[in-house]
C-alpha cells in the first residue's frame, strides 16, 4: 500500500488545504471504489450505522444522486434536504437548520449553497465534517477531485500535463476548485473565455495562463474541458449571444486538431450540446465525460469512507 | 470644578504635547498651566496619561428611529463615550429617514437626554433617501444639521444630485458624498479583484467610487458648493480629491480605520466582520490612502460606526448587511498602528480626529483650549488590551479587528465638563 494518510474527521471545503499525498490517497481509495461499482452487487457494509445529511439548498440532480448513491453504496444512512417545502421556506436560517439536524445525530453533513463560505457556516455550528457540494462561485471540490482523477486513470499523473478549460470561468466554481487542485498536482493550466466572463487577477491567484483566443488555448493540449454556457449571461450584458459563444469557444473537431492527437476531452455537465461543445466532440473517442459521471460516484464514496474512519488505499474490500 | 493633575496634554493652538494641568469649571476647560492649585476641585490624578480633546467622528450610524434592535441613540452614545468620543454626527439612514424636521427634533430631544456625547445630526438630500426628490433642505439647516447626505443610498442621476448641491450651495454645508455607481458595484460583495476571484464572491469595482467621486466633484465645481467624500478607498479617489484641490475644487475627504490598516485580505475565510462598503481594498489603495492621509489631501478620519445585529452578521456572507462598528476601536487601533511604528505623529493622527472634522461641520468643538468646551478624553498610551467582544457597549459586536492586541486605554471621557466614561 503506497499511502497511509489518515483523513478521519476532515473538512471539505475547498482542496487549499489539501495535501499532494492526501488527493493521491483519495484517487488510490477511489479506485478500489470503482471496482466495487462494477461488481454484481454493488454495495459494502463499511459505513453501517452512520447517518449522513445531504443539504441542498440550491438545486442539483446529478451531484445530489451522485452522493447518495455514495452513501448508500457504503452502507450508510442517508436524509435529504432540500429547500423546497423545507422549514428554510418558513425563514429558518442556516444557523437553526444545522442545530435541529444535529440533535437528531448527524455524523457528517454534505452541503450544496448558492453562497460561497456556507460550508463553513454548516461546520462552525454542527461541529461536524462537511463536505463541500459547491457552494456559488467558490468551490466545488468533489468535483474537481473526480475530473482529476479521470484525468490520473487515463494518464497515470496531472505532471507536466497541459490542461486547457474553455467557458464561463467567471462564474464556475469546478474551475475554481479545479485550478487549485491542478497546479498543485503539477498541470500547466490554461483558462479561456470570452474577458467579460473571466475574472479579475486569476493569473495571480492561481498560477495560471489566461488565453481569449481559443486555438492558442487548445495548442498542444492533453485535456480540454468545457464549461457550461448560460443564456443568462446574455440578459446580463456579458456576451451577446449564444451563435457569436459558439462561433468563437466552441469545442469542435477542427479545433480539436490543434490539441494533442491523443487529447481527453471533459466536462462537468450538464452539457449544452451544439452551444460549449459540438456532438461530434462529446461523442467522439476522445470524450470521457460519461466516464466523469461514473468516476463522481467512486470519488464520493472513497472521500465519504476516508472521512468517516476508513482506512486508506486497499484495505477497503 | 474637576482638575487634571499632571498629565501631558495636547494643546490644539500650539499642535503639540505638553506636560500641564487642566481646570475644568463647569463646561469650560478654564485654564491649562504647569502646576494648577484650586480649592474644592475633583482631582484626577493624569500621571503617566495623556489628555486629548475630545474625538469627534463626522459619520456614524445610530440605527434610531426605526432600526433599534441595531443599536440607538443610548447605547450608541455610551459606545462613542467609551472610545473617547465627544462628538459624533450621525447619519440619515433611519426609518423615517432624517428628511424631515420632527424626525430631526426626535433626535436632537432624545441625544441632549441621553447626554453621553454631542450628538449632530447630518439631513437627507432627497425625500425618503429615495434619490427622487429634494428633501426639504432649508427647514433641516435652519432646524440645526450640519451636513446633507444621503449616505448608502448615492443619488444615481447626476441631476438630481445637480440640483441638491446648486440648492444648498447658498449654505455653508458639507455635502457628504457615499459615492457609488450602483451599475458598477451591483450585488458586489467584496473588492473586485483577486479576493473576488479566489472566494467567488461577486466583486465591487473600485470604479464603482471612482467614477461618481469624479461626478461629485464636477457637480461641486459647477455649483460652488462644499463636497466631502465620505470613506474613501480607492487610490485613483485619493488622487482625484488631490487633483480637485489644486484646482480650487471645495472638497474635503475622509477615510475610516479599517481602511487605512486592513485590506481585502481579511475577508479570506467569509468572516462578515469585515464585510463593509465600501469593502476594503487591495494593498495598493491602502497604502495610497495612507499616503494621501499623511500629505493632507485626505483631511480627516471618521469611523462610518455601522452596527448591526449579531443575528443578521452570521447569515451567509452574501446575506449578512454592509458594515462594522467602529467608535470603540478608534484610536487605539489607528494609535497602534500608526504611530507605535513611527509611521504618524501622534499629533497629526489627533488633528484628523479632533479640530479638523469640526472644521468641516463648523462647530466649536474638537480644540483643547483655555475657554472651549471641556469635551476630554483621558488615555494611558503603555497600557495595551485585547479587543473583545465582552468589553464593547454597543449593541453590535461586529468589528474587523476583534483579538487584535491595541495599545492607548481609554480611562476617562469628559463631555461638557461632564464625566461620561470611567474605566
Amino acid at each position: 500500500m503506497k499511502h497511509t494518510l489518515n483523513l478521519t474527521g476532515r473538512n471539505l471545503f475547498d482542496l487549499d488545504v489539501y495535501s499532494i499525498e492526501e488527493i493521491e490517497t483519495i484517487f488510490e481509495t477511489a479506485k478500489v471504489m470503482k471496482e466495487i461499482n462494477s461488481r454484481e452487487y454493488k454495495k459494502i457494509p463499511t459505513l453501517r450505522g452512520k447517518t449522513v445529511a445531504t443539504l441542498f439548498f440550491e438545486d442539483s440532480t446529478r451531484t445530489r444522486i451522485s452522493f447518495e448513491l455514495a452513501i448508500k453504496r457504503l452502507s450508510a444512512d442517508v436524509v435529504s434536504f432540500t429547500t423546497a417545502g423545507s422549514a428554510m421556506k418558513k425563514g429558518e436560517s442556516i444557523q437553526d437548520t444545522v442545530y435541529t439536524l444535529n440533535a437528531m445525530g448527524i455524523d457528517l453533513y454534505v452541503v450544496r449553497h448558492g453562497c460561497p463560505g456556507v460550508p463553513q457556516l454548516v461546520n462552525k455550528y454542527s461541529n461536524k465534517p462537511v463536505l463541500n457540494a459547491g457552494d456559488g462561485r467558490h468551490a466545488h471540490p468533489t468535483q474537481a477531485l473526480l475530473d482529476m482523477f479521470s484525468i490520473w486513470e487515463k494518464r497515470g499523473s496531472l505532471k507536466g500535463l497541459r490542461i486547457a478549460i474553455i467557458g464561463d470561468i467567471l462564474h464556475s466554481r469546478v474551475v475554481r476548485s479545479n485550478l487549485i487542485g491542478m497546479k498543485k498536482m503539477g498541470a500547466n493550466v490554461v483558462v479561456c473565455a470570452p474577458r467579460t466572463l473571466m475574472p479579475p487577477k486569476i493569473d495571480e491567484v492561481y498560477g495560471v495562463q489566461c488565453e481569449y483566443d481559443l486555438k492558442k488555448a487548445i495548442k498542444d493540449a492533453d485535456v480540454v474541458m468545457g464549461l457550461r454556457m448560460q443564456l443568462e449571461r446574455q440578459t446580463e450584458g456579458l456576451f451577446p449571444g449564444l451563435g457569436e459563444y459558439t462561433s468563437r469557444y466552441g469545442l469542435s473537431n477542427k479545433m480539436l486538431e490543434y490539441a494533442k492527437d491523443d487529447v481527453l476531452v471533459m466536462h462537468p455537465g450538464p452539457m449544452n450540446r451544439g452551444v460549449e461543445i459540438l456532438p461530434e466532440v462529446a461523442d467522439s473517442e476522445h470524450s470521457i465525460i460519461i466516464e466523469q459521471v461514473a468516476n463522481g460516484v467512486a470519488v464520493r464514496m472513497a472521500l465519504l469512507f476516508l472521512i468517516l474512519g476508513g482506512k486508506p488505499g486497499r484495505e477497503v474490500a | 470644578m474637576i482638575l487634571l493633575k499632571n498629565g501631558m496634554v495636547f494643546l490644539s493652538d500650539k499642535k503639540k504635547i505638553e506636560k500641564a494641568d487642566v481646570l475644568i469649571d463647569k463646561k469650560v476647560i478654564k485654564k491649562i498651566a504647569p502646576a494648577i492649585d484650586v480649592k474644592n476641585a475633583e482631582v484626577i490624578d493624569c500621571t503617566g496619561m495623556h489628555i486629548f480633546p475630545g474625538f469627534v467622528d463626522m459619520h456614524c450610524h445610530l440605527r434610531e428611529p426605526g432600526y433599534t434592535y441595531k443599536e440607538d441613540i443610548a447605547s450608541g452614545a455610551e459606545s462613542a463615550a467609551k472610545g473617547g468620543f465627544t462628538s459624533i454626527c450621525c447619519m440619515p439612514n433611519t426609518k423615517p429617514a432624517i428628511d424631515n424636521i420632527s424626525t430631526l427634533n426626535y433626535i436632537m430631544r432624545k441625544a441632549r437626554d441621553v447626554g453621553k456625547t454631542k450628538i449632530f445630526v447630518i439631513g437627507a438630500m432627497s425625500k425618503g433617501i429615495e434619490g427622487k426628490e429634494i428633501a426639504n433642505i432649508a427647514s433641516l439647516i435652519n432646524g440645526g444639521i450640519v451636513g446633507l447626505s444621503d449616505d448608502g443610498n448615492c443619488i444615481q442621476v447626476a441631476k438630481l444630485q445637480l440640483n441638491v448641491m446648486r440648492y444648498a450651495s447658498i449654505y455653508d454645508i458639507p455635502m457628504i458624498c457615499h459615492s457609488e455607481d450602483y451599475s458598477l458595484s451591483g450585488d458586489g460583495q467584496v473588492n473586485y479583484g483577486y479576493m473576488s476571484t479566489k472566494l467567488g464572491l461577486p466583486g465591487i469595482p473600485t470604479l464603482a467610487e471612482e467614477i461618481m467621486v469624479s461626478r461629485d466633484i464636477m457637480l461641486a465645481d459647477v455649483t460652488d458648493s462644499r463636497v466631502h467624500i465620505a470613506h474613501a478607498s480607492t487610490k485613483r479617489t485619493v488622487e482625484l480629491i488631490r487633483q480637485a484641490k489644486k484646482d480650487g475644487i471645495k472638497v474635503t475627504a475622509e477615510v475610516t480605520p479599517h481602511h487605512l490598516i486592513l485590506t481585502e485580505k481579511a475577508c479570506d475565510g467569509f468572516d462578515t466582520n469585515t464585510k463593509m462598503k465600501p469593502p476594503l481594498r487591495s494593498e495598493e489603495d491602502r497604502k495610497a490612502l495612507v499616503e494621501g492621509l499623511l500629505d493632507g489631501t485626505i483631511d480627516v478620519i471618521a469611523t462610518d460606526h455601522a452596527p448591526h445585529s449579531d443575528y443578521e452578521k452570521e447569515l451567509e456572507f452574501m446575506k449578512a448587511p454592509f458594515g462594522v462598528i467602529g467608535f470603540e476601536s478608534a484610536f487605539p487601533v489607528l494609535y497602534t498602528s500608526f504611530v507605535k511604528t513611527g509611521k504618524m505623529k501622534l499629533e497629526y493622527l489627533l488633528e484628523k480626529m479632533t479640530s479638523k472634522p469640526a472644521e468641516i461641520i463648523k462647530k466649536d468643538v474638537g480644540n483643547l483650549n483655555e475657554g472651549a468646551p471641556a469635551d476630554i478624553n483621558i488615555f494611558n498610551l503603555e497600557d495595551s488590551f485585547t479587543f473583545d467582544e465582552s468589553e464593547i457597549l454597543s449593541k453590535s459586536k461586529s468589528s474587523p479587528f476583534l483579538g487584535m492586541k491595541m495599545w492607548g486605554k481609554i480611562h476617562y471621557t469628559i463631555c461638557d465638563g461632564k464625566f461620561t466614561w470611567k474605566i
